[in-house]
């Protein structure tokens, strides 16, 4: 037993994204952190373990810097640590072929992640990831918790806030909910620092990933919208909603 | 070339994003098969004009949502070298689950889409733009607003499948429901509140201002941090909703750049503010210096007689 949690590492969401040539230039890019939504799958991952499920393993999958989210992992209380090293981007069918091997290496089966990475804004890992794994899957979820082989979480779903039940094999994906993060303290990160890192490349996990379908043929900033129209006081009202119809054309 | 659509609902009924995802698909050419799952909307999505057929695909896994049972239930009847969705929650879920059955990648939140394909989506929350090549076949999820939407006046054939599909996800307790409100991520018009609106309770004016413009409400985080009775699913940002509508009105919000990252790529943007300095007319193209006590009645009161008339 034991839970799977998926870490990207992505520019820090305060970091500028500026493009050099036609990419984004990572090499401006000064802070790195772990994905928000992924923080909250670990939280619950460790809190898990605190009430007797088993081990967190850690896992990401990217080149060498992504190491240093498993480690703050570890430093809040991850047991194993799995880094999948990868120097390319990948498509979701490669991401999803690496993970999945992870994941049947570490022996879990729960899996949690985040339910959208703040690079790609995509959502498509989880679902995914469950449907290569045979596993099932619940999405939008901010609390999971887990006795015999049933989970209980809680999710937003198309239908509201519910309360659902799930059988383990199950890849959790979560949004932000209402759980305090928890902090490394001093011994944390001291005991983090030593702790060893599997590092796995996708011939040791025995995936051939092939080439990526997908191919990245540029990025470019958004584009700059024309400065607005400034007006003061609520008497301006009235040409304001005609300007909405007759110049913006919305209503 | 044939495509396959699978459709969107929202409360019971056919979303007129479904609509947007038969353009999307006219304008690469060939024939387009549109999968409504439970059944939900079939005869309207017939209408659509453009549509080749519609299966209407029923079983008892559709009565609650379990993304994994559905895509089962749906994989199999997908034709063709391109499934497309919409970027909402279903929406992704599907599209992925879908892809990963079949072997194939999916492209996620396109805003444009070319034949061959090239797909252009945000990325970093709208920080910057991707441009893909992406061979077929593949899944595509668009977002909403970004397409022309088909016309009425097709008269497609409905065929229904019945799937004996187990669920793996059994909802025990529904804790709230959702809105009967539409959601801010699928609305034309959002008029959001922040901190600016001092209580919860005056949110109703933003409100009635949504009744009349048949819109939906949205709020910034300081919002739904502070207040118990604003939920998470009206969040617009970084770490709430993306929005794309037609008009987004900001009233009461500051414009910090977590926020903008969910709202900056809006057709149009109002912004009613009582600091002539907030951020957020930097990205308005109309500003409003005002207190919203006094600008939402006379807002209301413009827009409730442009409308009737
Ligand atoms: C990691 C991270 C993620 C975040 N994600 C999000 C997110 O997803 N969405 C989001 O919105 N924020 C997000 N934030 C928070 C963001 O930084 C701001 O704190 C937040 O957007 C501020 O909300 P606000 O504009 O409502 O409040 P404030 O900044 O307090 O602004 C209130 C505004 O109301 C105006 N006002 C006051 N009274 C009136 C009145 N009577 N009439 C008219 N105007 C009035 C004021 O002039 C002011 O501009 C995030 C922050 C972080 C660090
Ligand atoms: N390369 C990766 N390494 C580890 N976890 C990942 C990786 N890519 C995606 N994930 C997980 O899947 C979630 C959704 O990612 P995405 O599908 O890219 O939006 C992320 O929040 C992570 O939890």
């Amino acid at each position: 037993m034991g839970v799977a949690v998926l870490l990207k590492q992505v520019p820090d969401t305060t970091a500028k994204i500026s493009i050099s040539g036609d990419r984004v230039d990572e090499a401006s890019i000064t802070k790195w952190s772990i994905s928000p939504y992924d923080e909250y799958a670990l939280e619950n991952a460790i809190k898990l373990k605190e009430s007797g499920f088993g081990d967190v393993v850690a896992i990401t999958c990217g080149p060498s810097r992504s190491a240093k989210c498993l480690t703050e992992a570890a430093a809040v209380g991850a047991d194993r640590l799995i880094h999948i090293i990868s120097e390319s981007p990948l498509d979701s069918i490669q991401v999803q072929s690496l993970l999945s091997a992870a994941v049947k290496e570490s022996g879990c089966e729960v899996v949690m992640c985040g339910k959208q990475a703040a690079d790609t804004n995509s959502g498509s890992t989880g679902p995914g990831l469950a449907t290569t794994l045979g596993f099932s899957c619940v999405g939008g979820v901010t609390e999971v918790s887990i006795e015999g082989g049933n989970a209980s979480a809680t999710r937003l779903g198309p239908s509201g806030l519910e309360q659902v039940e799930v059988a383990v094999p199950c890849v959790f994906t979560f949004d932000k909910g209402d759980s305090e993060l928890r902090r490394p303290n001093v011994r944390g990160i001291m005991m983090a620092k030593k702790k060893p890192v599997d590092v796995f490349s996708a011939e040791d996990l025995g995936v051939d990933v092939g080439d990526s379908m997908v191919e990245i043929k540029s990025h470019s900033s958004p584009p700059e919208k024309k400065p607005g129209q400034k007006f003061v006081g609520s008497d301006s009202i009235p040409e304001v909603v005609s300007k909405l119809r007759e110049e913006a054309n919305v209503i | 070339m044939s495509v396959t659509v699978i459709s969107e609902s929202s409360n019971g009924a056919l979303h007129p994003v479904t609509a947007q995802l038969v353009g999307a698909a006219s304008s690469l050419g060939g024939s387009i098969t549109v999968i409504c799952p439970g059944g939900v909307g079939s005869s309207d999505a017939a209408n659509i004009a453009g549509v080749t057929k519609v299966i209407s695909v029923e079983g008892d896994c559709f009565e609650s949502y379990d993304c994994v049972a559905w895509s089962k239930a749906i994989s199999p009847l997908v034709e063709g070298d391109l499934v497309l969705s919409s970027s909402s929650a279903v929406g992704r879920d599907l599209a992925s689950s879908i892809a990963a059955s079949m072997g194939v990648p999916v492209v996620q939140d396109v805003t444009s889409l070319t034949e061959g394909f090239s797909a252009t989506r945000p990325i970093f929350s709208g920080k910057a733009i991707e441009e893909v090549g992406i061979s077929s076949p593949c899944a595509i999820s668009l977002r909403a607003n970004s397409f022309e939407s088909a016309g009425d006046g097709g008269n497609a054939e409905v065929s229904s499948v019945n799937v004996s599909q187990d669920i793996t996800v059994a909802v025990k307790q529904a804790l709230a429901k959702a809105s009967e409100r539409i959601d801010v991520s699928e609305a034309d018009i959002v008029i959001s509140g922040g901190r600016g609106m001092g209580e919860p309770a005056n949110f109703s004016h933003l409100e009635e201002v949504a009744d009349i413009l048949g819109a939906a409400v949205g709020a910034s985080r300081a919002a739904v941090d502070t207040w118990g009775e604003i939920p998470h699913s009206m969040q617009v940002g970084q770490t709430g909703k993306t929005v794309t509508p037609n008009l987004y009105i900001a009233v009461g919000i500051s414009g910090a750049i977590q926020h903008l990252a969910g709202m900056r790529s809006s057709k149009f943007i109002l912004a009613i503010n009582k600091d002539a300095d907030a951020p957020i007319f930097g990205v308005a193209d109309y500003g409003i210096v005002s207190t919203w006590e006094e600008a939402l009645p006379v807002l209301k009161e413009h827009l409730s007689d442009l409308l009737s008339n």
